[in-house]
């Protein structure tokens, strides 16, 4: 599995060697890196069955500091790198009509995706930050080059959200590390260091929330709807689809895991609100309501996918926040559903509909009638809004029903807005659908003619297999969620008792 | 038999999938492959038929560990309840498909597609035994009907299907939050809840589900069973939540107006047979006279909206909200609440004379409904598209075959005793009148003015002056008398034999009359 950094990363290096003019090498070279990648996480994956934490490589890295090269993996890694496997592959079979310096592209998306394997495998905090740094330079790159509307606003409002949080979290790590005293920095020394409960009172918002930020965190997630639609469509795929996965990975990881007692009662409760545990839940819950609101009013079709993630992602935060079996399971099932489902929505949106129509307002997308000219996004808008919304088959309905009884448990309050939540969401997608596709105005015979004239050009396979990948691991997922849940549980087991001790 | 061996129900739902599929990408021969499937569906469910639990039992069962750790698992089975509404669901599909032969120009590939997802939702929906599963193919059946209705609907498609989808996703949303609050009622820190049909009932019997209920949310079981109701009220619809079904009847295609008043219809009075009444019991028979009241309004005023309207298929359509709320009167009637009275024995039979009927009237108005849309889709096509009761007149003489089987249909609509309409009614009333005499006679008024309706459409579109512009209405050709004769074949038939259902259906109602508790 460790292999999956080691070829994601080599393979940006090559790419960036190719040579410029080669469009086609270039693709071709980046898919087969991949896929590679891809195949080895799912070997990696089911040779987890059954399996607890494995531990690839643990070598001493900087010995004075006692920091460790530690790759390692249990269940909930396992799943994330699965995720990570399925986005790359699909990205690049998305971004197939690059042709602006098509090596450099590829060679920052390996870079980016090498990053986002290397935070999900990593077991020492040090190495965790490192691996999340890398990750954010590529993905400045691919927005501020590549991207679209307002590009390089989007590309340094997430640089910098991005910095800020990393910020905080270095800031939390440095200081749980000298706390700590036990002269190293694997995750697994520092959970058992016995932090003071007051030391974690402090750091745990402070690591929470910069990881938080990279997750969407309501308020701080104002970067990722820009983020998303300045993006071009690869790298809106990889930023709803892993990196903001980065950011609930870290909360869960480094937060919960490494400060549990940060959760713990304050002793005083103001409004209800009586520990950082309801803090987080809440800010979670209005991400939830906000985020579906907002898309609900949007005039751009990529805003409301963006803004469908901020609260999607809020259900992720909620099921973290539950601190029980079945919520925190619900959130990692989340992760790797929101990854597929609005991997497969961006690239709707924004590979099969925009680079054809070179509009994204509803406005114009309305007279088009795509629904008859471009049945193929049409239709797959609406399975993959189906999935969005949290219908029975699919692996949001099953993540989101875990949240929501995990939420229960915790505290009912939080269940029923989120409810809400569902049902704009549900609005908000229905609303895109028609907008966008199934307008109920008939063509006049001017816009026919000028259809006639004005052929969209027609879905290429690369478009095909990347629905046929993600709307299977969706559907899959949906109809058999043991398959991930059966990894998922026993290491939310591990990981909650760890933070009970 | 090895026959029973085989998974025959998960055959069963999966076939018209494949089915679908195929249709998609067969263009104009679409068609074809949708009557092959739907006849294979028919057939298939006819030995489902035959291979039901003669004690009226749950059988055919398939079970297998799905999502444990969410209390889902794959749980199928049918008794005499099931089986029928399968039966129903594939002969209904079969007509709708044979019903779109000149209507679908329009991307027919995808037409006969979603027809066979509805297909593959019906028959899900009625096979499952599991809330999760059901709940997975109630909403499978919702998406095709949504867009049969907008994408090939009339000039008001839009808003029709748009209203049907937003009232039926509110149904289910209501029953998903009642099940969710039962999941966690029954689940424990060791264990998790149950959402299984069969258990869930058990329990409601022995009164622990309510205990558990109380225990972990409070006295909000009479809530539960209300967010449950108000899923299947939207769906049956009981008024006032039938403000959706005439316009989507009218707006639909006339082949998925068949669909959905014939089968879809029908998924809300079985959700309330097999889900509603064994789990929530008690607490409908709590609500039962405002419930009863509701019932009784329906039939009334569905009866009385049908003689206020002008186009054929809004008649049809308030016509089957009055003929579907016989259905909710005879189960609602027969919730009896059990401290009212001991269970004597004369409650037990009128109980089930009023299932049966119940039961039977399912089967018969999706017959007939069915069949009668079909007919006005043949008028339709004959027409130009007209279909006001007004715009016709004396069809009878240039038409007489078509008028004569049409008149069949009507009758039996009408419930004229020797068709199969009159069966299921005369045992509702049979039964209701001796469990609650007062709705009874409030809705025999619904009776004489379905009888009203009916007679004044024959009059107006049989008989009288042939207009001149239909002196030439083209009567039904061969293909066409071919494809009606076994409906109307099977309208006298079930009419003047009612026992090959009621021999079937009769162990499966006193078996879950005696499973019940109110």
């Amino acid at each position: 599995m460790t292999w999956t950094i080691t070829i994601s990363f080599a393979g940006a290096l090559l790419a960036a060697l190719l040579p410029k003019d080669k469009p086609v090498l270039a693709r071709w070279f980046a898919l087969a890196v991949a896929v590679a990648g891809l195949a080895l996480a799912v070997a990696g994956y089911a040779a987890g069955f059954g399996q607890g934490r494995q531990v690839f490589v643990d070598a001493l890295w900087v010995p004075s500091m006692g920091i460790h090269f530690l790759l390692a993996a249990d269940g909930i890694s396992r799943v994330l790198v699965l995720l990570t496997g399925i986005a790359s592959v699909s990205g690049i079979l998305f971004s197939w009509n690059v042709d602006l310096r098509t090596n450099q592209f590829f060679a920052f998306y390996l870079a980016l995706i090498g990053g986002v394997y290397g935070v999900f495998l990593s077991g020492d905090l040090f190495l965790l930050f490192v691996f999340y740094e890398i990750a954010i330079v590529p993905k400045y790159f691919l927005i501020a080059i590549w991207g679209s509307t307002r590009r390089e606003y989007g590309a340094m409002k997430l640089a910098l959200y991005s910095f800020v949080g990393s910020a905080m979290v270095l800031i939390g790590l440095l200081a749980a590390y000298v706390t700590a005293g036990a002269h190293s920095t694997t995750l697994a020394a520092l959970a058992s260091a016995g932090l003071p409960v007051s030391f974690q009172m402090w750091c745990f918002p402070l690591v929470f929330v910069g990881f938080g930020i990279l997750a969407g965190m309501w308020p701080f997630h104002t970067w990722a709807p820009t983020g998303h639609v300045a993006a071009p469509t690869a790298a809106s795929m990889l930023l709803a689809g892993v990196v903001m996965k980065l950011g609930a990975y870290g909360c869960l990881r480094v937060g919960i895991g490494l400060f549990p007692h940060g959760l713990d009662p304050w002793g005083v409760s103001f409004l209800g609100i009586g520990s950082w545990r309801d803090v987080f839940a809440w800010l979670a819950v209005i991400g939830i309501v906000y985020g579906a609101l907002v898309a609900l009013a949007q005039t751009d079709f990529k805003f409301v996918i963006g803004y469908s993630s901020v609260s999607h992602m809020g259900f992720v935060l909620l099921g973290l926040m539950t601190l029980n079996q079945i919520g925190v399971d619900g959130a990692v099932l989340q992760m790797f559903s929101h990854g597929i489902i609005a991997g497969l929505l961006f690239a709707i949106v924004g590979r099969v509909v925009y680079d054809r129509t070179h509009t994204r307002q509803f406005a114009e997308l309305e007279p088009m009638h795509l629904s008859r000219r471009l049945p193929f996004a049409a239709w797959t808008f609406v399975f993959a809004g189906i999935a969005s919304m949290g219908l029975p088959g699919f692996s949001g309905f099953v993540a989101e029903l875990q949240i929501l009884v995990g939420a229960w448990r915790a505290n009912p309050i939080w269940t029923v807005v989120s409810g809400v939540g569902i049902v704009v969401g549900v609005a908000y997608t229905w609303r895109a659908l028609q907008k966008a596709f199934f307008s109920d105005k008939l063509p006049t015979a001017h816009e026919l003619e000028a259809e006639q004239h004005h052929k969209l050009p027609p879905i290429t396979w690369p478009e095909y297999a990347g629905v046929a990948l993600l709307g299977a691991c969706t559907l899959i997922v949906g109809l058999y969620p043991s398959i991930l849940l059966d990894q998922i549980e026993p290491a939310v087991k591990t990981l909650l008792a760890g933070g009970a001790q | 038999m090895n026959l029973l061996a085989l998974p025959i129900l998960t055959l069963l739902t999966v076939l018209p999938l494949v089915g679908a599929a195929i249709a998609i990408f067969s263009g104009r021969h679409a068609r074809v492959v949708a009557l092959f499937t739907t006849l294979a569906c028919v057939l298939l469910s006819l030995v489902i038929w035959t291979c039901l639990p003669a004690d009226g039992s749950i059988g055919l069962v398939e079970r297998a560990a799905w999502a444990p750790s969410l209390g889902i698992e794959y749980h199928l089975g049918v008794d005499g309840l099931g089986g029928l509404m399968l039966v129903l669901s594939a002969i209904v599909t079969l007509m709708a498909v044979d019903a779109a032969q000149h209507r679908v120009h329009h991307m027919p590939g995808l037409f006969f597609g979603l027809v066979l997802t509805l297909e593959a939702g019906l028959f899900g929906s009625f096979t499952a035994l599991n809330f999760f599963h059901w709940f997975l193919f109630w909403e499978l059946s919702l998406i095709p009907a949504f867009f049969l209705i907008k994408l090939w609907g009339g000039p008001k498609r839009g808003s029709a299907a748009t209203q049907f989808f937003i009232y039926t996703m509110a149904g289910s949303v209501a029953l998903l939050l009642s099940f969710l609050a039962i999941f966690l009622s029954t689940s424990s820190k060791d264990a998790p809840g149950t959402m299984d049909f069969i258990q869930l009932a058990a329990m409601a019997a022995n009164g622990s589900l309510a205990q558990m209920v109380t225990a972990h949310l409070g006295p909000v079981m009479p809530w539960l069973a209300i967010g449950v109701l108000a899923g299947f009220a939207v769906k049956v619809p009981l008024m006032p939540f039938h403000t959706w079904l005439p316009a989507a009847y009218a707006e639909a295609p006339s082949p998925v107006t068949m669909l959905l008043t014939g089968a879809m219809s029908k998924m809300g009075v079985y959700g309330l047979l097999r889900i509603a009444l064994p789990i929530f019991g008690p607490q409908i028979a709590a609500m039962r006279t405002p419930l009863l009241f509701l019932a009784a309004a329906t039939v009334v005023m569905g009866a009385w909206a049908a003689a206020a309207q002008t186009d054929l298929k809004r008649v049809l359509a308030y016509s089957s909200i009055n003929h579907l709320g016989y259905c909710l009167l005879g189960i609602f009637a027969l919730a009896v609440p059990a401290s009212g009275a001991a269970a004597s024995t004369s409650i037990g039979a009128s109980q089930a004379a009023a299932l049966n009927g119940v039961i039977l009237q399912m089967f018969n108005h999706g017959i007939t409904a069915a069949a009668l849309f079909w007919f006005v889709s043949m008028m339709q096509s004959r027409s130009g598209g007209l279909r006001g009761i007004n715009d016709f007149g004396g069809l009878r003489k240039p038409a007489p075959i078509f008028a004569g089987l049409m008149g069949i249909a009507l009758f039996s609509s009408l419930g004229l005793p020797g068709l199969n309409g009159f069966v299921g009614e005369f045992l509702i009333f049979r039964g209701v009148f001796s469990l609650s005499w007062i709705s009874a006679t409030v809705s025999v008024l619904g009776l004489l003015v379905t009888a009203v309706v009916i007679l004044t459409v024959i009059q107006k579109v049989f008989s009288g002056p042939v207009a001149e512009r239909w002196a030439a209405f083209p009567d039904l050709h061969h293909g066409e008398r071919m494809a009606l004769a076994p409906v109307i074949g099977l309208m006298f038939l079930l009419g003047l034999v009612p026992q090959l259902i009621v021999n079937t259906i009769n162990p499966t109602v006193l078996n879950l009359l005696a499973h019940w508790r109110f």
